[in-house]
């Protein structure tokens, strides 16, 4: 392949990410209240883990192991973007598509599918972030969040949540690609929800964990999907801290798409379909 | 002669789901992670204090063990059939049941029942037993009261899902109930007296899910006063009176898809 060659495919993929990108945006934006009652119901979760913790800090004399009612708020309120940055295409879908022949026509796209996934969650997001705005200050009128956030720690945060967004999709996506050979996925991703809950950040902050379930964490992708991206921008350490945390997104990005683009070049050889 | 009804739809739809062997396997792993989950959260909470609005550990699992007995009584017998009389309505295929010569109402409380969700019973009322025996100090006689105020807890869910349902018969579209009302349903995992004030009084009158399971887990930790359990009985009988008028008066509104 030539260099000429590659950027013009690079410059190809950019616009047909701006493009389907745009096309789901629109799409999501004439079901608003559909997906603003799904917000609403993603709430309970945080405001759960919320109220434990702060009864917890409170019962300890107003912080537990630094953190305190307020700080808590700022962290689960800033966990409600975090975790709809982070939907993806669920391994469910993938059931679905083999079951129903679906993922032949995938097939044929002339770029690999996991493109189309990627651009119509992206542009989906854009409009949920405008949405989560207004449900974001209601939450602070409610709970008093405390957070001392820096530029840099902003800046962070914001690139952070879209890596966060492409991690979560690819791991999400290779559980999905077990359907290839197991036509089912449910259980095994309701595991990675399990290791995801306890190791990200999702439900404590992770210095509430014990030392051995912190050692763990730091094996797998999850908390660069929670607890990265919630303290860049509640509690950002030093710059170069920051850009590090940067650099390990990254990394993942890239083993993710290492192991989906390997897995998936096997189970095109395997699939057959139901029903071909 | 209805409760014999009911009981063959429920045995129809096992001997249906026993074809599916692994699927069935499968089940069992979902239902033994998501306990686990609770157990590693209870751990993880007790780490830092002996006790959390004065529930202490054993006591909170009695309470987990109430919440997943619940929990699984709703997903197996009141959400599935809930979902399919709002598309019966929505479509317009609801003709069919009415037609049958047995109340419709037990009919569509029981039809679309999803029999394997029995397991997290199951597993629910062990959890419960162990965690009663752990704290000690319960007494046999609060046995039965805890049963009565399980039930009551029970038909409170039902007669709430029910009725959002049946008001389908007035307000066609109601897709997304089912989602933020699982959602709202994890609130009860812990006592309600732990929520801040407005949420306490939410997840009791206006959605009463919290009533519903802290209720019971009161009664068998010995911390129930005598209003309680008769407060939630009439609440619960109320609920069912309620829900039986509200089906007899949509069932008039309701023209079918044919008329």
């Amino acid at each position: 392949m030539t260099a000429g060659g590659a950027a013009g495919r690079v410059r190809a993929l950019g616009a047909f990410y701006a493009a389907a990108g745009r096309q789901s945006m629109t799409q999501q934006l004439t079901y608003r209240a559909s997906s603003l009652l799904l917000m609403v119901g993603m709430l309970t979760e945080p405001v759960i883990y919320l109220v434990v913790w702060s009864a917890i800090a409170r019962s300890q004399g107003g912080s537990v192991d630094g953190y305190t009612p307020g700080t808590l708020a700022a962290y689960y309120i800033t966990w409600t973007l975090v975790r709809n940055m982070n939907v993806g295409y669920a391994p469910a879908g993938f059931e679905h598509r083999i079951t129903t022949g679906r993922m032949s026509g995938r097939m044929l796209l002339p770029i690999h599918p996991i493109h189309y996934d990627l651009a119509g969650f992206g542009g989906a997001k854009i409009v949920w972030i405008a949405q989560w705005l207004p449900v974001a200050a209601v939450l602070v009128l409610l709970f008093h969040p405390t957070a001392h956030p820096t530029p840099a720690g902003v800046l962070v945060f914001l690139v952070s949540i879209w890596a966060a967004f492409v991690i979560r999709s690819l791991f999400l996506w290779l559980i999905g690609l077990v359907t290839f050979w197991t036509t089912r996925a449910s259980a095994l991703f309701e595991l990675y929800l399990l290791f995801e809950l306890l190791l990200s950040g999702r439900l404590v902050p992770l210095t509430l964990l014990p030392q051995w379930m912190r050692s763990a964490a730091g094996w797998f992708p999850f908390e660069w999907t929670f607890s990265f991206p919630i303290n860049a921008l509640i509690a950002p350490g030093p710059a170069p801290r920051l850009l590090a945390g940067l650099g390990v997104q990254a990394l993942w990005i890239g083993v993710g798409a290492l192991l989906v683009a390997v897995v998936w070049r096997r189970a095109v050889r395997r699939f057959t379909g139901v029903g071909a | 002669m209805n409760i014999r009804l009911a009981a063959l739809y429920l045995r129809l739809l096992l001997l249906n789901e026993m074809q599916y062997r692994a699927n069935f396997l499968l089940r069992i792993v979902t239902s033994v992670l998501s306990l686990g989950t609770a157990v590693i959260t209870l751990a993880l909470v007790f780490r830092q204090v002996q006790r959390l609005d004065g529930w202490d550990l054993d006591q909170l699992v009695v309470l987990a063990g109430v919440y997943t007995t619940l929990s699984g009584f709703t997903q197996m017998l009141v959400m599935p059939n809930a979902l399919a009389l709002l598309t019966d309505i929505q479509e317009g295929t609801l003709d069919a049941v009415l037609l049958k010569p047995a109340g419709a109402l037990l009919a569509v409380s029981v039809r679309s029942s999803k029999v394997w969700q029995g397991l997290d019973v199951a597993i629910g009322l062990a959890t419960t037993a162990t965690g009663a025996v752990l704290s000690g100090g319960v007494g046999l006689s609060a046995v039965p009261v805890f049963a009565v105020t399980l039930l009551c807890g029970a038909a409170l869910i039902y007669s709430f899902l029910m009725s959002i349902a049946i008001s389908a018969f007035w307000f066609v579209k109601l897709d997304n109930v089912a989602e933020l009302f699982s959602g709202l349903f994890q609130a009860a995992r812990w006592p309600v007296g732990l929520y801040p004030g407005w949420m306490r009084i939410g997840l009791t009158v206006v959605i009463p899910i919290g009533l519903a399971v802290t209720l019971p887990a009161e009664v068998l930790t010995s911390r129930a006063t005598g209003a309680g359990p008769a407060a939630l009985a009439a609440f619960a009988a109320a609920g069912l009176a309620f829900t039986r008028f509200l089906w007899r008066r949509g069932l008039r509104r309701y023209s079918g898809a044919s008329a």
